[in-house]
């Protein structure tokens, strides 16, 4: 089956299908979740209107390490099948990880701000995060300096694998200097004892961001494959080969 | 492994006879050093209390600027051909040079860091401590940074990409290291665990760094 | 011994290099690739040592060693000559003595390079670096010589040593595959053409 949806051209078909219907749910989760986290949920007591904040930063910083995940698991797929379209997946998802990542500090400062007097606080978390981003960094640029798809496809896999590997160290590492500096205060949202009146708008906006993800990865992908099959057009007219 | 005390044996000898390898990252070291208290100004008890995370900086960066002398010489003078079809599998090719790599760079860092260490009013009982960690802890940098290397072969200019794609994998390396220094200087934890989970992130670095260095040279020859 | 290729496909930078090309080579024998600039020939002969990957196709050395790949069972000479600068010339051919076996004195001589084995490689000329590269063929027993345009830079002398060590070679048994554009006095006993392309 694997085999079957991963040929380019019903890939082209299936993701065309698709993709309204993705792009719409997106909306409507976003909606709901939105209204839900900004509106219905109540305030914190200690945090005031300021804890809504979290109901964007925590899915996004969520999303951040999952489309790692997913760039990783796409890596996998390619060094083991050398699939192209496992090449243009991970390629596709790393601008979308590191946007997220990008929300999660933003919002991450906007949060810290009110809450510590500092635009920006050497917290466990956001630190993590911080170096997300600059691992989807490296990832891009990695794949930008190697012309050659097929090939700046597979050094891009064997990093986003070592990448892989190394972000549970790093989070490790980023956990353990940070109770060495500054014992934890605050907890920040994902707590154990956390009310259902904001669990459940979190988990829609989960659900949301999820959606989102589908829906860009989607249209991302298409416009790489169609990327590439111009490319091959110009080579082959470069070649003499191809009279369109 | 006749064949892998040779590329050892040469990888040396060449670095020893072409100069700049070792010398040039010690070099860059003291440069950095010196350059930091101009920076954060000549306190001695603010530099004796930053000195260790100051140090353990400045060799990151020694470190980094080193890495694209591991395999690019060997890379553009046609020499990783041959030791490609040669008798060794290339994972072990890439391991003798890795550690040569180490020895030649890797090793003089540490042995200049206790030096550096008095420019920053380091405490004393910290000098041990310092080299051991780094003694640790190099290898992993050399380890991680050679997968960098190997990576950005065919990229012409890779040195600033070899730094964004290893930097951030240093990071672990780095907390540990300073953090067992300044568990004997300052507590709260005691040398012992940090430095162990510093020699664990070595061995890991280890085992994966030959085999995706390996990889990332085969798809740079293709 | 014998090489076979059965349709191989190579597609280097997106651009298919060639496809569906077969041929054998048996002991004994020497194939010459010919054909114009960027037809393959120098793709072809990475492809055997195993240095670029194949799109498709089958590449097998029947009789050889399985526990080694087929670019272990050869001498390969690229366009570089991997050679050290900062090394002597003795130096150099001691390294490769330590991975291939043989006598780097004995390769030296070869080449009539005795004379300059103490010079570090970085003073000799295009020439002498060349026949330092290709006395690598003395050191150790590799079946299978895949030669990129080995004459290149090389007088009429050390020409004709080439020539003979690649008789020599064929003689004893040995498979040869070459781009080259002048035969250096070798019977090649068929010719590969390259970039028969039909646009």
């Amino acid at each position: 089956m694997f085999d079957y949806y991963a040929n380019p051209a019903r890939f082209m078909k299936l993701s065309g299908v698709l993709l309204p219907w993705v792009s719409g749910l997106t909306v409507i989760l976003f909606a709901v979740g939105l209204y839900w986290g900004l509106f219905i949920a109540p305030a914190d007591y200690q945090q005031g209107e300021t804890v809504r904040i979290m109901f964007i930063h925590v899915p996004a910083a969520w999303m951040a390490t999952f489309v790692y995940g997913y760039i990783a698991f796409a890596s996998a797929v390619s060094l083991i099948f050398k699939h192209p379209l496992a090449d243009v997946a991970a390629k596709s998802a790393a601008p979308i990880g590191a946007a997220f990542a990008f929300l999660a500090l933003m919002t991450g400062m906007i949060w810290g701000k009110p809450m510590w007097g500092a635009w920006w606080v050497w917290d466990a978390r956001l630190t993590s995060v911080l170096v997300l981003f600059l691992l989807y960094m490296g990832y891009m640029a990695l794949w930008q300096m190697i012309e050659e798809p097929i090939q700046a496809g597979r050094a891009a896999a064997i990093l986003g694998l070592v990448g892989a590997i190394n972000i549970p160290i790093i989070k490790f590492s980023v956990d353990w200097w940070n109770t060495l500096h500054q014992p934890a205060s605050i907890v920040k949202g994902g707590g154990p004892a956390i009310h259902s009146s904001i669990l459940v708008p979190l988990l829609i906006m989960i659900g949301a961001y999820m959606v989102l993800f589908t829906a860009l990865i989607l249209a991302a992908m298409r416009a790489e494959i169609l990327r590439r099959r111009v490319r091959n057009m110009r080579l082959a007219q470069a070649e003499g080969g191809y009279h369109g | 492994m006749n064949s892998f005390w040779a590329i050892l044996r040469r990888d040396i000898r060449l670095a020893m006879r072409q100069g700049g390898g070792g010398g040039m990252a010690v070099g860059f070291f003291l440069i950095v050093v010196s350059i930091l208290p101009l920076g954060v100004g000549p306190d001695l008890n603010l530099l004796a209390r930053i000195a260790p995370g100051l140090l353990w900086v400045a060799l990151l960066l020694s470190v980094l600027l080193s890495l694209d002398r591991i395999f690019h010489a060997d890379y553009e003078d046609g020499t990783l051909d041959l030791l490609a079809t040669g008798p060794l599998s290339l994972t072990l090719v890439v391991i003798a040079k890795m550690l040569a790599h180490w020895i030649t760079t890797g090793l003089p860092l540490v042995i200049a860091a206790p030096v550096l260490g008095v420019l920053l009013n380091l405490d004393t009982q910290a000098f041990l401590p310092l080299m051991l960690t780094m003694l640790a802890g190099t290898p992993a940098l050399n380890f991680l940074g050679a997968i960098g290397a190997a990576l950005t072969l065919g990229v012409r200019r890779g040195g600033l990409l070899i730094s964004l794609l290893v930097l951030p994998l240093y990071v672990p390396v780095l907390i540990f290291g300073v953090g067992a220094v300044n568990a004997v200087l300052v507590g709260p934890s005691p040398f012992g665990s940090p430095f162990m989970i510093l020699l664990a992130i070595t061995l890991v670095s280890a085992v994966i760094s030959p085999i995706a260095a390996a990889a990332a040279i085969r798809l740079n020859l293709d | 011994m014998r090489l076979v290729a059965e349709n191989l496909e190579c597609v280097r930078g997106g651009r298919r290099v060639f496809s569906s090309l077969s041929f054998t080579c048996a002991a004994g024998e020497g194939l010459l690739l010919t054909g114009p600039n960027g037809s393959g020939k120098s793709s072809l002969l990475r492809l055997i040592a195993g240095l670029v990957q194949m799109r498709s196709g089958r590449l097998g050395l029947e009789g050889g060693d399985d526990e080694r790949s087929i670019g272990q069972h050869t001498h390969y000479a690229g366009h570089l000559d991997a050679l050290k600068t900062a090394l002597t010339a003795y130096e150099n051919l001691e390294f490769w003595a330590a991975l291939y076996g043989g006598d780097p004195d004995a390769a030296l001589e070869g080449f009539n390079l005795s004379h300059l084995s103490d010079i570090p490689a970085g003073f000799l000329s295009a020439g002498q670096k060349r026949r330092l590269g290709l006395a690598r063929l003395f050191l150790g027993q590799r079946p299978l010589w895949l030669l990129d345009e080995p004459s290149v830079s090389l007088d009429t002398a050390s020409r004709e040593i080439l020539g003979a060590i690649m008789k020599a070679h064929m003689a004893a048994g040995g498979l040869l595959i070459a781009a080259t554009h002048v035969t250096l006095g070798v019977e090649f006993s068929r010719e590969l053409k390259l970039g028969g392309r039909a646009a």
